[in-house]
């Protein structure tokens, strides 16, 4: 089966709808989909909920959607950094549902592995733990979170083979292979498609059977807080 | 209000850095708990950040920066030649797991019987918690790094949050710029005072019990 696709656009031909809910990689702009979400703003496809750590900046990642209105709720552990996000929280615009971090990231893992739900005891004693059923193991206390499964996963990997075998880059790992394995579809795009049989077998961070699409693309890879240290010779 | 003397930033870190044992992997939070890395000296600690790396290193000399290598607070960092990179899933399994030693972090308030908050003040901008209910419900021990009083004054360190909780029960250790507090049964324990403070200044600054 062809997983290779020409472009972000025609990866998504078919898959997006109104209302939809999506699942996507990256942590701050670091590994985030923006070849895809670009195409999903050209698409215009209204009322979304995301599932991602965080909500991108004003003109970069999700916060493209947002200028158009495309995003319904965002379900993230941290939105701090973007300013039309807080416009329209604050002016009831926007539905937004507080993960802790670790949460969400399970969350998106457990939906993939077929469990619905799993007892934490991050949150216990908060706002997060409100509503949601206590249990207690071994005399320590802790709160059932559901696993999540989204319509559609939108992913940033370094390369992928033709089989949709995935390596990752350092940090821009982050929340990809959890965000793609909650999908029912999954679409990826990368630096580099490789032929398959280039990559080491026992080098694969996320293994083909969770991607179904795949897209080659030339990728900003936006820097958000650029941070150095002065060099002491010279 | 008197100035007490005390620790500046700089004391309290390397204080911090004290509790750091060999061998351990730990967490740092933002600002002050950042520059403890300066201080752990001799001891062989490696760094998690909970974006998905073991093993950070120092911030990269300029042009040297990626914009794949990151910190949890979104810096650009570089590697150490013992770095490992995983997922957000495996990065917080690691820290739900236990695995992690130890998180230094900042706070808004602490009380006497360990709750700590510091992600949200109502009617206030809420950017979200991040990491920190995981790392604080995870680690092996939660040392919070902090100014004793805010800026008008008023004790930080509490006989009860008054703020929205980002764990309960959970602080081990308070490293001020007055002194070092353990929470004990029954309200928290003096280690050390900084430089300069007494005793008495210490209780008179704090509003838990004492004991």
């Amino acid at each position: 089966m062809k997983k290779v696709y020409g472009s972000a656009s025609e990866a998504l031909d078919g898959l997006l709808f109104d209302g939809m809910f999506i699942a996507a990689g990256g942590f701050g702009l670091c590994g985030i989909p923006e070849l895809l979400l670009s195409a999903i703003k050209e698409a215009g496809t209204k009322d979304l909920t995301f599932a991602s750590n965080n909500a991108g900046v004003d003109d970069f990642g999700i916060g493209i959607l947002l200028q158009t209105r495309q995003v319904k709720k965002m379900i993230s552990s941290y939105v701090g950094e973007n300013a039309e996000f807080m416009r329209q929280y604050l002016s009831g615009e926007l539905e937004l549902e507080f993960n802790p971090q670790g949460t969400l990231a399970e969350r998106m893992r457990a939906g993939g592995c077929g469990i619905p739900g799993f007892y934490t005891k991050t949150g216990v004693g908060t706002v997060i733990a409100e509503g949601k059923e206590h249990k207690d193991f071994n005399g320590q206390t802790y709160i059932l979170e559901e696993g999540i499964v989204a319509d559609l996963s939108i992913v940033k990997a370094w390369k992928a083979d033709e089989t949709g075998n995935l390596v990752f880059r350092k940090t821009a790992r982050n929340f990809n292979p959890p965000a793609a394995m909650c999908g029912k579809t999954c679409v990826v795009e990368v630096e580099e498609i490789v032929p398959t049989g280039s990559l080491d077998p026992d080098h694969i961070h996320l293994p083909g059977i969770y991607v179904h699409r795949i897209i080659q693309g030339a990728h900003e890879n936006r820097i958000e807080k650029r941070t150095t240290r002065q060099r002491e010779d010279a | 209000m008197t100035e007490l003397k005390g620790w500046n930033r700089d004391q309290m870190a390397a204080r911090a850095a004290e509790e750091l044992q060999d061998g351990w992997y730990v967490n740092l939070g933002i600002g002050i708990p950042t520059l403890v890395a300066n201080y752990v000296g001799d001891k062989d600690i490696t760094l998690q950040s909970e974006n998905g790396m073991l093993g950070m290193g120092p911030f990269p000399f300029e042009g040297d920066e990626d914009p794949d290598l990151i910190n949890a607070g979104k810096q650009t960092i570089t590697e150490l030649k013992r770095t490992a990179y995983f997922d957000s899933a495996t990065s917080f399994g690691m820290i739900r797991g236990g695995k992690i030693a130890a998180a230094i972090l900042g706070a808004m308030e602490v009380a006497e019987n360990g709750d700590l908050a510091n992600w949200m003040i109502p009617g206030k901008l809420v950017k979200g918690m991040g990491g920190a209910m995981d790392l604080v419900a995870g680690v092996g021990r939660v040392i919070v790094v902090m100014d004793h009083t805010n800026k008008h004054g008023e004790s930080k360190v509490l006989k009860s949050c008054t703020l929205p909780l980002t764990g309960q029960g959970v602080v081990n250790r308070i490293i001020t710029n007055l002194g070092v507090l353990d929470v004990v049964e029954g309200g928290l324990r003096i280690v050390a005072c900084a430089d300069g403070v007494t005793e008495d200044e210490l209780r008179a600054a704090t509003e838990a019990t004492i004991v």
